[in-house]
């Protein structure tokens, strides 16, 4: 274990220029995925608050009895994906509207009767917010003779759907890129340490070390350049998010998402290394 | 211990590296092998440490058949040899004890052993008042002398020697012939190639000569008779 800490420990000191050329490199690499994941991270979270809002409106036709609403109510609480269901009066629904629209409050003072029709308001359970869900609830609700209207804002759900698909989308194909980048930019520094150390491994090889051992320095070495790289990327991501916090209120990673950043890094490494190891290791001639 | 059957190596489809070589070499034995530059002698130390398998033909070492070698079975045959070169192959940014250690260290020797077995080996070869220093600090013969400590600290049963003398002058080259000899002189069996005529007259010492990659002359032959050589 000293051996192979000291080993890797002398590649960063044979070549620091390099070491640091690479872990910059990947710091960079990450800071882009990091980017990549607190844009999703943000915009998931607002879509969860637009989500919260979305709900299907049954208007019911006058006279509707209460017994029939009553019954109808806790039939729609029983459908799937149904989190909450509000029985809205027609006085209700006046109050609200005086509340929420104060500007035309001589015009409700002046009412005879009130035109408001009573609703059944259906909140629908995380998960099930989608268009699907609230296309399917709206026309099973449909089927009730004394519901009027339904207004559910389809389009506007499906246009959150189709954000949030593109949203994901496009942070795989740039964070998947940048991860590419990063296994060639590893893998090329590892090639150049190989090369470097040739003549050790030639040495090393005919004094009749493994081929595990020669590999393991190399590999130790990916994966501290990816965890130093990830640690730095975590550090230009708080950078970039207190710019941006300062214009409009942002969240940041927690501690569990900023180590997956950091283990990423370090998968990155390791994978850079074995893959670049593997294939140069066996160009290292002995004589 | 070692031993050549009928060994055919090309490294190019139009010509032999080695052509149709038998010989074999005892246990504790000390053997030249010569010949001019391109003749074939590096190609037969080569065929013993498994850098490269024959392209027919059988190589026997100390038990291991190279044709039927796996690829992970080659360190553990290399631990049984110590193999020298012209150029020496030190590791320049680390001393003579360090280069030496650095065998025993990458096959996983247990630390409170590597200490002792290396100032064992440098006292054996004239250099432990030197541990401490740098291989651009010394001579090519006391260069030498590290390789061949760095050969030695595994207690191989055989040192493989190519060219050592090349790169010194006739006082060194002494110096480490008589080192050589002296191993030898301990149970190891030594092949040292060599184009050095006068050095190989100078003792009387089992010669295998190599012409174009056939072997013209085996001192053992005449010595004792055809017996000696693997049919």
């Amino acid at each position: 274990m000293r051996l192979l800490l000291r080993e890797t420990t002398l590649s960063f000191r044979r070549a620091p220029v390099l070491s640091l050329l690479s872990i910059t490199t990947i710091a960079f690499a990450l800071f882009v995925v990091g980017l990549v994941g607190l844009v999703a991270l943000n915009l998931r979270q607002t879509l969860g608050q637009l989500e919260e809002r979305v709900e299907v409106v049954a208007y019911l036709a006058r006279g509707t009895p209460i017994e029939v609403v009553t019954v109808a109510l806790a039939d729609v609480q029983a459908l799937p994906g149904v989190e909450a269901v509000v029985y809205v009066t027609q006085e209700e629904a006046l109050q609200r509207a005086r509340r929420d629209m104060e500007e035309f409050q001589d015009v409700y003072d002046d009412l005879v009767t009130n035109p408001l029709p009573a609703s059944i308001e259906v909140r629908l359970s995380p998960g099930h917010r989608d268009s699907e869900s609230v296309a399917r609830i709206a026309e099973w609700m449909r089927g009730f003779r004394f519901v009027d209207d339904i207004q559910f804002g389809r389009e506007w759900v499906e246009k959150l759907d189709r954000l949030r698909n593109i949203a994901t989308v496009v942070g795989l194909v740039i964070g998947g890129a940048f991860a590419v980048a990063s296994i060639i930019i590893i893998g090329t520094t590892v090639r150049m340490s190989v090369l470097h150390r040739s003549r050790e491994i030639a040495i090393m090889r005919l004094v009749g070390a493994t081929d595990g051992f020669i590999r393991r320095p190399f590999l130790l070495d990916g994966l501290i350049k990816g965890a130093l790289g990830g640690i730095a990327a975590i550090g230009l991501n708080y950078a970039a998010y207190g710019a941006v916090n300062q214009m409009f209120s942002a969240t940041f990673f927690n501690a569990q998402q900023a180590l997956l950043l950091v283990a990423f890094g370090m998968a990155l490494g390791l994978l850079a290394s074995a893959l670049s190891v593997g294939r140069h290791l066996g160009r290292v001639q002995q004589s | 211990m070692i031993r050549f059957k009928k060994v055919f190596k090309s490294f190019r489809a139009d010509s032999l590296a080695l052509k149709d070589a038998s010989f074999h070499i005892a246990k504790g034995e000390f053997a030249f092998l010569t010949g001019h530059s391109g003749a074939g002698k590096s190609t037969v130390l080569r065929l013993i440490y498994a850098d490269q398998l024959p392209t027919s033909g059988e190589v026997r070492v100390s038990g291991f058949v190279t044709t039927k070698l796996k690829r992970r079975e080659v360190p553990r045959l290399r631990r049984r040899l110590g193999i020298v070169f012209q150029d020496f192959r030190l590791l320049e940014d680390r001393t003579v004890e360090e280069n030496v250690a650095f065998a025993l260290e990458v096959t996983g020797v247990r630390r409170s052993i590597i200490a002792p077995k290396v100032m064992r080996v440098l006292t054996q070869v004239g250099l432990a008042a030197k541990a401490g220093a740098y291989p651009r600090e010394l001579s090519g013969g006391e260069q030498q002398r590290v390789a061949i400590a760095r050969a030695l600290v595994n207690d191989p049963l055989v040192l493989l020697a190519d060219e050592p003398t090349g790169n010194l002058d006739e006082r060194a080259t002494r110096g480490v012939f008589q080192l050589l000899r002296d191993i030898n002189g301990n149970g190891t069996a030594v092949i040292m190639a060599t184009h050095d005529l006068s050095l190989v007259r100078s003792v009387s010492q089992r010669t295998i000569e190599l012409q174009d990659g056939a072997i013209v002359y085996d001192s053992a032959i005449d010595d004792r008779g055809a017996g000696d050589v693997a049919p």
